[in-house]
C-alpha cells in the first residue's frame, strides 16, 4: 500500500510538473511603433502583424506570453540579460548577430526599397549615377550594410536610430535619397506627396527570425515547430492579408 | 614595456579593435574636439561683452541679456540641437536661400546649438564674478579717476577672469561631455563612432567602453590644463613660501 502511495504521487507530481512545463511564462520583446508589425492601436493595445503572429505562435506551443516593448539600442542586451525569453521584433538573421543569439527559422522577409523626391532620376545600381549622392539608412540594419558595402567609397552615408528622424531629413532635402525597409517607406514616406520609388526594391538577406539565447536549443526547436505549422495551416496566410497586399511569406 | 608585435598580435585575434575602427574612432575624436573647441572659443569671445550688459543697471540692455540666458540655460541641450537641426529645415523655402548652405551639413547646426548654451552659461560664470568684485578695489579705481572703461579693462575683468577660471573650467567639461549628443544628428563623433561600430558588432561594452577611456583622455587633458592656468593666474593666494 505505501508503495502504491509512493508511486501514485510521484506519478501526480510528473503530471503536475509536466502541465507546468507546458503552460510556463515566456516573455516576448518589441520595439514599437514600427508600423505594420508591431504599434498600439487606437485604444493603446499592442497589435500588428508580428504581434499576431507572437500571440498565434504562443497558442501552438501552449505557452504564456507576456509582451514586453523594449527600443531596439536594447534588444540584445536585454535578450542575454534576460529580460525577456524572446526577440519578435523584425529583427534580421545576420552572421554578426548570430554569433550572440539563436535564431529560429526566419518567418517573413520584406525587401529594402528606395526612396527619393520626385525629381530624382539617377540610376540607384549605377556607381557614376550615384557619385556625390547622400543617403540614409538606419543604423545597423541589413540596408546599412548593403549601402555602405555597394555604394560606400562613392554616396555620403548618414545613419539615423529612428526612421522618423530620416523622413525629416528627407523632407529637408538633406538626403537624395533614403534606402529603407521597404514596408516602413511605403507608409512614411510614399504616402507623402512629392515621393516616389526611385529604384529597383532589394531582397536582403535570409529574412527576420525569433532571437533567442544561444542555450534555449530546445525553445528554439519549438518555436521552429509551431511557426511550421502556422505556415502550413493558413493561419499565418490569414495574419498576413489583414496587413499586407503583397506576400512577405518565406 | 610592452613589444609592438604583442599590440599587433591583439589587434588581429580580436575582432572588434581592427586598424579600421580604431581610424573610426580617431575621425570621432578629431571631430569632437573640432566642435567642443570652436564652440567653446566663439562662446567665450561672445560671454565676456555679454556678462558685462548682464550688469548694466538700465534693464533694457541688461534685460534681452537675462532673457537670452534664461532661455538657453532653462532648456535640454538635446531641444536646443533637435529645434536648430531639424526645425530649420522646416522653414519653408530655406533650401533655396544661402543659408542652407550652411545648415544642410549637421555640424554647423550642432556647431550654433552648443556655441549658443556654453555661451548663455560662460555669461552667467562671467556675471557672477564680475558682480562679487569687491567695492573697495572699484571705490579706489574710481578714486584714481580712472573712466568706466579703464576701470573695466585694469580693475574688473582681469580679477573677475581670476575668480570664473573654476567654474570655467567645469563649464568646459560638461561641454565635452554633452557633445556626446551631436551623434543624434548623424554627426559622427566619438560617440556616433561608438554606435556604428556598436549596432555593427552587437558588442556594447566593447564600444562603450572603450570611447568612455577616450573621454576621459580627453577630459584629463583638460583638467590638467586648467590646473596649470589656476595655478598660474592664482599664484598670489599661495601660502608664502610653498
Amino acid at each position: 500500500m505505501k508503495k502504491l502511495m509512493i508511486a501514485a504521487s510521484c506519478a501526480l507530481a510528473m503530471m503536475t510538473s509536466g502541465i507546468q512545463a507546458e503552460e510556463r511564462d515566456l516573455r516576448i520583446a518589441f520595439d514599437v511603433p514600427y508600423a505594420p508589425f508591431e504599434y498600439k492601436d487606437d485604444n493603446g493595445e499592442l497589435t500588428g502583424f508580428e504581434v499576431e503572429l507572437a500571440e498565434a505562435m504562443c497558442e501552438e506551443m501552449k505557452a504564456n506570453c507576456e509582451f514586453v516593448i523594449q527600443s531596439w539600442d536594447g534588444m540584445i542586451p536585454g535578450l542575454l540579460a534576460r529580460k525577456f525569453d524572446m526577440v519578435m521584433s523584425s529583427m534580421s538573421i545576420t552572421e554578426e548577430r548570430a554569433k550572440r543569439v539563436l535564431f529560429s527559422e526566419p518567418y517573413y522577409n520584406t525587401p529594402g526599397g528606395w526612396f527619393g523626391p520626385d525629381d530624382f532620376n539617377a540610376d540607384v545600381t549605377d556607381k557614376s549615377a550615384m557619385k556625390g549622392k547622400t543617403v540614409g539608412v538606419q543604423r545597423g540594419t541589413t540596408m546599412d550594410t548593403y549601402v555602405t558595402e555597394e555604394l560606400g567609397n562613392v554616396v555620403t552615408v548618414k545613419r539615423y536610430t529612428t526612421a522618423d528622424d530620416m523622413v525629416l531629413d528627407l523632407e529637408g532635402q538633406r538626403l537624395d535619397a533614403a534606402f529603407v525597409d521597404y514596408p516602413v517607406g511605403e507608409q512614411t514616406i510614399l504616402s507623402k506627396d512629392g515621393f516616389k520609388e526611385v529604384g529597383e526594391a532589394v531582397k536582403l538577406g535570409e529574412g527576420m527570425g525569433v532571437a533567442m539565447r544561444k542555450r534555449d536549443k530546445d525553445l528554439a526547436e519549438e518555436v521552429n515547430d509551431a511557426l511550421r505549422t502556422l505556415k502550413e495551416d493558413g493561419t499565418y496566410d490569414t495574419i498576413m492579408k489583414k496587413y499586407f497586399e503583397y506576400d512577405i511569406k518565406v | 614595456m610592452m613589444p609592438p608585435d604583442f599590440i599587433a598580435a591583439w589587434l588581429n585575434k580580436n575582432e572588434i579593435f581592427t586598424a579600421m575602427t580604431i581610424m573610426e574612432y580617431w575621425d570621432g575624436a578629431v571631430t569632437t574636439v573640432q566642435l567642443v573647441f570652436l564652440c567653446l572659443v566663439i562662446g567665450l569671445v561672445f560671454a565676456v561683452p555679454l556678462a558685462i550688459l548682464r550688469t548694466v543697471k538700465n534693464p533694457f540692455i541688461s534685460g534681452p541679456v537675462w532673457i537670452y540666458t534664461y532661455l538657453f540655460r532653462g532648456t535640454p541641450l538635446l531641444i536646443q540641437l533637435y529645434i536648430i537641426y531639424y526645425g530649420v529645415a522646416q522653414i519653408p523655402g530655406i533650401q533655396e536661400t544661402f543659408w542652407w548652405a550652411i545648415f544642410r551639413e549637421p555640424f554647423y547646426p550642432a556647431l550654433l546649438a552648443f556655441t549658443l548654451n556654453t555661451c548663455a552659461y560662460t555669461t552667467e560664470i562671467i556675471r557672477g564674478a564680475i558682480v562679487s568684485t569687491p567695492h573697495g578695489e572699484i571705490e579706489a579705481a574710481k578714486a584714481y579717476g580712472m573712466s568706466w572703461f579703464l576701470r573695466m579693462r585694469r580693475i574688473v575683468l582681469p580679477s573677475a577672469a581670476r575668480r570664473a577660471v573654476q567654474a570655467y573650467s567645469n563649464e568646459v567639461i560638461f561641454m565635452l561631455h554633452s557633445s556626446a549628443i551631436a551623434s543624434v544628428v548623424t554627426i559622427v563623433d566619438l560617440t556616433g563612432a561608438a554606435r556604428n561600430i556598436y549596432s555593427r558588432f552587437y558588442a556594447p561594452f566593447d564600444a562603450f567602453i572603450f570611447v568612455a577611456l577616450c573621454y576621459m583622455v580627453l577630459t584629463f587633458t583638460m583638467v590638467f590644463a586648467f590646473r596649470k592656468l589656476e595655478n598660474h593666474l592664482l599664484r598670489h593666494q599661495r601660502p608664502v613660501g610653498s
